[in-house]
């Protein structure tokens, strides 16, 4: 599988990703640099965690204006996978790929520490590897990851399903204290309504070795290659 | 054609920093400071030749880039011509 790393200037966690997919899973991962305008044939996409454009302005909104964007939208459109992470979710709230807005953390303090995080959908590429409910412990590290929509666009949200991750204890409850930046209803990461193109602010690529502190975060990615090679043996299957 | 752009967040958005610098002001003193929220503000230089471009420019601008339309809100002050 090919995983196409979306690299904008001021993006930090690109080699994470890239390491993630190449050397640790041992699958074909390349960088595309934000003025491209195609992505290559890639079968995921992955919009890293960073400060593109130093969060001028506010966090991923320049970025959502990359040319290679457009051809994040049509991947997404087509059904690639998309998984946006910290940064990379901020664009795809930027672009609309995925609804609602980030805010300052409540608190206004960057929060770089493990933290818990409820899998709360095993249902989209980047999860089917899950248990419903398990508790990963991710890295995060933002100062402005405090999610935000509208009290009706979060009720769809949840209605649907889309709602993948939220901030959890150990132990697997939703609580405040457990919840680092004030995001409502504890979000940490979202999907599109049909549920390829995912955002979440942890950082799994960061959580893929047990030497760096946790490897829970792996499971996101063979989520995605177990994924794709399901449908490619669903292709065969109907030739 | 100068044009200023005010960006704020809209009133059912919680402004943490608006907050945090209602609290600091009322530790220095300043009870009757009840609320703050903080926003952007922007100067625009813009190449037109009517108040009415200048305005619909801005707002283009304002409404494509410089707020985010799911938590921000903006207003247009044109300079003089």
């Amino acid at each position: 599988m090919k995983f196409a790393v979306v690299v904008f200037p001021g993006s930090n966690c690109d080699h994470d990703a890239y390491y993630a997919a190449r050397h640790v899973l041992g699958q074909q991962a390349e960088f595309v640099w934000h003025k491209e305008t195609s992505l290559a044939g890639a079968d995921v996409v992955m919009l890293p965690g960073g400060f593109s454009h130093g969060d001028y302005l506010r966090t991923g909104a320049i970025a959502r204006f990359s040319p290679i964007m457009r051809a994040v939208a049509d991947a997404a459109a087509a059904g690639t996978p998309v998984l946006g992470i910290c940064n990379g979710f901020q664009i795809l709230l930027e672009c609309g790929l995925l609804p609602g807005a980030m805010l300052r953390n409540r608190d206004l303090k960057f929060h770089c520490e493990i933290v818990g995080v409820r899998v709360e959908r095993t249902d989209t590429p980047f999860t089917s590897r899950c248990a419903a409910g398990e508790v990963l412990r991710l890295p995060i590290a933002h100062g402005e990851g405090n999610y935000y929509a509208p009290p009706e666009t979060v009720a769809e949200l949840e209605r649907a399903g889309r709602v993948v991750f939220r901030y959890a204890t150990a132990a697997g409850e939703i609580t405040d204290a457990a919840n680092p930046n004030g995001s409502v209803s504890n979000i940490a990461g979202i999907c599109s309504a049909a549920r390829n193109v995912v955002g979440l602010m942890p950082h799994p690529e960061r959580a893929c070795q047990a030497i760096v502190g946790s490897g829970d975060g792996l499971k996101l990615f063979e989520s995605a290659v177990q994924t794709l090679a399901d449908r490619g043996a669903l292709q065969e299957a109907h030739r | 054609m100068k044009a200023r752009v005010f960006v704020t967040l809209k009133p059912s958005v919680f402004d943490p920093q608006g907050h945090t610098i209602a609290e600091a002001l009322q530790s220095l003193g300043y009870q009757d400071v009840a609320d703050v929220r903080q926003g952007k503000y922007f100067e625009l230089d813009l190449r037109v030749g009517s108040r009415a471009d200048a305005e619909r420019l801005a707002s283009e601008v304002a409404d494509r880039v410089l707020a985010n339309p799911v938590i921000e809100s903006f207003r247009i002050e044109l300079g003089q011509q």
